[in-house]
């Protein structure tokens, strides 16, 4: 038995019947990670001891009888832009390079509620901003299915290490498809809840009314688990929806027949890969196959979304971002005479090229003169891509397209060219934009072995019905069964 | 041409320190003082990754200051970002109000230059938080951030631009203040810093469009308001007189010079782009909320007043005097309440106690003594335990050293002399003494006798009792 190929539930079964110890399971890990992790580079930070002492102290507890529940002891990784108390929170910037997070995320609670055994906080685009992890501050991660690859972004980190089996599971965050890209990237199951779903209190933000945490996992029924861990009404957060829970593992009916299933054409017209487009096509024949409706619609209003997309999130950003100033934490330039100098040059030194971008594109959009032309536009527009959805799922249960037009691409092919990058975000923003749920799950590979990603997007709080039929599917096909990350290429 | 030639337009931007128990966006406390950064969390420190939660107690008592000053209340309002840098701002914008403020379009009453009353309007009133404070060299050298002060709730009352003279401007943020203590919103301890205003001035000739205006920030002193506006008014009228013009320009008054000075940076043209908070839900207020508010509303000064000539009989310009200070017309009732003298209360506070207060420059919340300590003087006039010569002593001392009267006038050995025989001994030395008065007396000059009580005062430190010194004189001088 391979314990780090196992999905987190078939870990929970060998946990109840006793055919594997808490200690052992770390053990594995960490193994995997001392093994891997030269190649992968998905942490920021591991806490390999740390996790094998804890398993020690968790396993004892369970074993008196201290602490019950059914995942205690179970590893995890942690994107670093979410805080956990004690631990660095560098969100993969220079800016908080050192930074030791004094407070817990809610989402920490919740996950320390649950005994689980925190491995480490994984890499990601500085500040989460960017779509293949080249934008952290430290180093690239690779993607476990071909090294010369990356992982998507911005959960990069996250997405490399589940798929690399150096974490069981893992927190990313989503913005504008940073949970979903990754995970396609990787051949993972990613989600992004529906804003409102997971508490924000204590994951750093990039743009507040976009971000979501969500699940990064092996398979369905782990998204489902950690989904129920994490989702529920936080007092910390206002924005956070008070709405009865659902347990997500409850739902999982292997049963698509009469799922209305609207595919917008406009997603599979021009710059998707046609590998991509073909792929996505048999995974839509599949759900034919086992009883699903399917009808082609247009969701013209899409288009607008990236637009809207990037100058919301940028003039978030710009606001969001000011904190990191030098004055109370993080890093200070030895540059300065004055107090100007000193804010100039700290954040200067402090943020890399892409968040500066992104800075002055918010700040410029949220400038007197430019406000109304471009931030009021981009929200009248998000009202539209919103009621565009809202029509679309009075006809459809879910609608279907890519996660990404295109496959993971070689590190350093892209990284000259930001707007191509920005372009690439396309299926995934006006789901964060209109705020509904969307989850990622793994339709095949394309002719060179890389994982083609497939997303389901849910009207709002319908992660019931989006998680059903990936479910569904996944069984119909068994991804995880026929294709494995092979580690290809890399130092030769 | 001269002042009088000008018109004088004066607008006032009136921060208030909400004196709710904790800050607008989390739960530390809002007391004032306590050691650096001791009353701080991760949300008022802006750590990475915190959220705001708005305190519902911050809408409730913005919504009472709101309909005290006979605003409309808006029922659909938010919170927004005014984005700048400052290091004593940790999240590099401050959470306000931009274009949806809870309340809109009041006013208030107070009395012009020529005694009459004139409203002055409101255009509104909005939610904010605190910034932080800036220690320059008070821990060893460079300046260090204190941020218990970063969230505690403010209210901003912006005034149309109606007041006419420094004077209008003072009882302007008098009655603003009154209002704020009455509804119980604001402690405004000016001194320290919970009420400060920002101060705008412009002078015209009468029939022109109103003059450039220059802004004064964050006065915390009637005293210094008054004497800034006056120095602006004429620094403004002098400069157009020699031919220049005004520069709309934020100026810093400085008290020891007695004069304002330019804040002038070009690189400062601040943009603070705002938008709404995206962290923060809207704000929506139901009717009945709103009107639960007004129905529970305390009683204003307009009402005390109206009792306080009904009830007590005082006249109109002691009960507007009393009841201008909230802390006033509390220690008035209070006081009154335990010695049952409307009028005796209020000639104390009107007269020795607003002379003391004048002389010492403080508010009326200032006044350390209770309404309790204050009843009891008085009615140890009306015993006749003391005088109200050592009454005046007695106040003074209250000023000083606040105890029980009773403790005061015992230490001090100040009780009155209202013995028989002391009196009587006390008249009989002070006769021997005088002579020449006794016959100018019994001369008919009534006079003398005056003369010899006083010299009994003198002579008891002002502890006979006056009543039975002149009748013990009387009955000796006719013997």
């Amino acid at each position: 038995m391979n314990i780090t190929e196992l999905t987190v539930h078939e870990l929970k079964d060998k946990l109840a019947s006793k055919e594997l110890t808490v200690s052992e399971i770390t053990k594995a890990y960490v193994d995997r990670i001392n093994e891997k992790e030269s190649e992968v580079g998905a942490f920021v930070t591991t806490y390999c001891d740390e996790a094998i002492s804890k398993a020690k102290e968790i396993e004892e507890k369970v074993n008196s009888g201290e602490i019950k529940g059914e995942l205690a002891g179970i590893p995890i990784g942690i994107k670093d832009n979410i805080n956990v108390k004690g631990a660095k929170t560098t969100c993969s910037s220079k800016m908080l390079e050192n930074f030791v997070s004094p407070y817990d995320a809610t989402v920490t609670e919740k996950l320390n509620a649950e005994n689980l055994i925190n491995l480490g906080k994984l890499n990601m685009d500085e500040f989460a901003m960017g779509g293949s992890t080249e934008h952290s501050a430290f180093h690239n991660t690779q993607n476990p299915w071909n090294l010369n690859c990356v992982p998507g972004g911005s959960s990069g980190g996250s997405a490399a290490a589940v798929a690399a089996g150096m974490v069981p599971w893992a927190l990313g965050s989503d913005t504008g498809g940073s949970i979903r890209q990754p995970a396609s990237f990787c051949g993972v199951v990613g989600l992004k809840p529906t804003y409102g779903l997971v508490s924000r209190y204590g994951l750093v933000a990039f743009a507040s009314s976009l971000d979501q945490i969500g699940p990064i996992t092996k398979d369905v029924e782990d998204c489902a688990m950690l989904l129920n861990i994490i989702t529920g009404h936080d007092e910390k957060d206002t924005t956070s929806e008070n709405i009865e829970k659902v347990d997500y593992t409850k739902v999982l009916k292997n049963d698509v027949k009469g799922l209305r299933i609207g595919v917008p054409k406009e997603f599979y017209a021009e710059g998707i890969n046609e590998e991509v487009k073909a792929k996505l096509e048999e995974a839509i024949a599949k759900y034919k196959e086992l009883g699903a409706e399917v009808e082609e619609f247009s969701l013209d209003v899409a288009k607008y979304s990236l637009a809207s997309y990037y100058i919301i999130a940028c003039a978030e950003a710009s606001s969001n971002l000011g904190r990191f100033d030098g004055i109370r934490y993080g890093y200070r330039t030895e540059n300065y005479t004055n107090l100007r100098e000193l804010f100039r040059n700290s954040r200067s030194e402090g943020f890399g090229e892409e968040v500066k971008r992104r800075i002055m594109l918010g700040t410029y959009v949220l400038s007197s003169g430019y406000y109304d032309a471009y931030y009021k536009k981009a929200q009248q527009v998000r009202t539209l891509v919103r009621s565009e959805f809202n029509k679309a799922f009075e006809k459809y249960d879910v609608i279907i397209t890519p996660t990404s037009p295109v496959v993971a691409f070689e590190t350093g092919s892209k990284s000259n060219n930001p707007l191509e990058m920005y372009l690439a975000d396309i299926c995934t923003v006006s789901v964060n934009i209109a705020g509904l749920p969307g989850i990622s799950i793994p339709c095949g590979v394309d002719s060179n072995g890389m994982p083609v990603g497939m997303q389901i997007i849910g009207n709002r709080f319908e992660e019931s019905t989006i998680l059903n039929a990936a479910y569904t599917y996944e069984q119909a096909t068994k991804f995880r069964d026929n294709y494995k990350p092979e580690f290809k290429g890399g130092a030769e | 041409m001269s002042r009088s030639d000008y018109e004088v337009v004066i607008g006032l931007e009136v921060h208030a320190e909400l004196s709710t128990k904790t800050k607008i966006f989390c739960s530390c406390p809002t007391e004032f003082g306590g050691d650096p950064n001791t009353h701080t969390c991760p949300v008022c420190m802006a750590m990475p990754g915190a959220l705001p939660v708005l305190n519902e107690k911050v809408v409730e008592y913005a919504v009472k200051a709101g309909l005290a000053t006979n605003c409309e209340i808006s029922r659909d309002s938010k919170n927004d970002r005014k984005n700048y840098f400052y290091p004593d701002l940790p999240k590099s914008y401050q959470i306000s109000q931009f274009d949806k403020p809870l309340c809109e379009h009041g006013y208030v009453e107070i009395e012009d230059d020529e005694g009459n009353l004139k409203k002055v309007r409101i255009l509104r009133i909005h939610i904010e938080e605190d910034a932080g404070k800036l220690n320059h060299n008070e821990f060893g050298g460079g300046s260090l951030v204190d941020l218990n002060r970063a969230g505690v709730p403010l209210i901003e009352t912006v005034s149309e631009p109606d007041l006419r003279s420094a004077k209008e401007a003072e009882n302007y943020l008098r009655k603003l203040k009154s209002i704020f203590e009455y509804i119980e919103v604001s402690d405004c301890k000016m001194q320290e810093g919970s009420l400060r205003a920002d101060v705008n001035v412009s002078v015209h000739k009468p029939g022109t469009p109103f003059g450039t205006r220059t802004e004064m920030k964050n006065m915390n002193s009637f005293r210094s308001i008054v004497r800034a506006i006056e120095y602006e008014i004429d620094r403004q009228i002098d400069v157009i007189e020699d031919g220049g013009v005004i520069e709309q320009e934020t100026l810093r008054w400085d008290d020891v010079s007695g004069r304002t000075f330019s804040m002038r940076d070009k690189e400062d043209a601040q943009d603070y782009r705002y938008f709404p908070d995206p962290d923060l839900v809207a704000i929506r207020l139901p009717e009945d909320y709103i009107e639960e508010i007004r129905k529970n509303l305390p009683e204003l000064p307009e009402s005390r007043k109206e009792r306080y000539t009904s009830e007590y009989g005082l006249s109109e310009k002691d009960a507007n005097l009393l009841t201008a200070s909230k802390y006033m017309s509390n220690l008035f009732e209070g006081a009154n309440k335990i010695c049952n003298n409307p009028k005796a209360v209020a000639n104390w506070l009107l007269s020795d106690i607003s002379r003391i207060l004048n002389e010492k420059e403080m508010e009326p919340e200032q006044i350390p003594f209770t309404a309790e300590q204050l009843a009891k003087m008085i009615e140890l006039i009306e015993k006749g335990t003391i005088s109200s010569a050592i009454g005046k002593k007695v106040i003074t001392e209250l000023f000083e050293n606040p105890k029980d009267p009773e403790e005061i006038i015992k230490e001090k050995g100040w009780i009155q002399i209202s013995d028989e025989g002391a009196i009587k001994e006390v008249v009989m030395k002070i006769l021997e003494a005088n002579p020449q008065s006794v016959s100018d007396f019994k001369a008919g000059k009534d006079k003398a006798l005056g003369f010899l009580v006083g010299q009994a005062m003198k002579e008891t430190r002002g502890q006979a009792n006056p009543q039975m010194l002149n009748k013990m004189f009387l009955e000796e001088l006719n013997k």
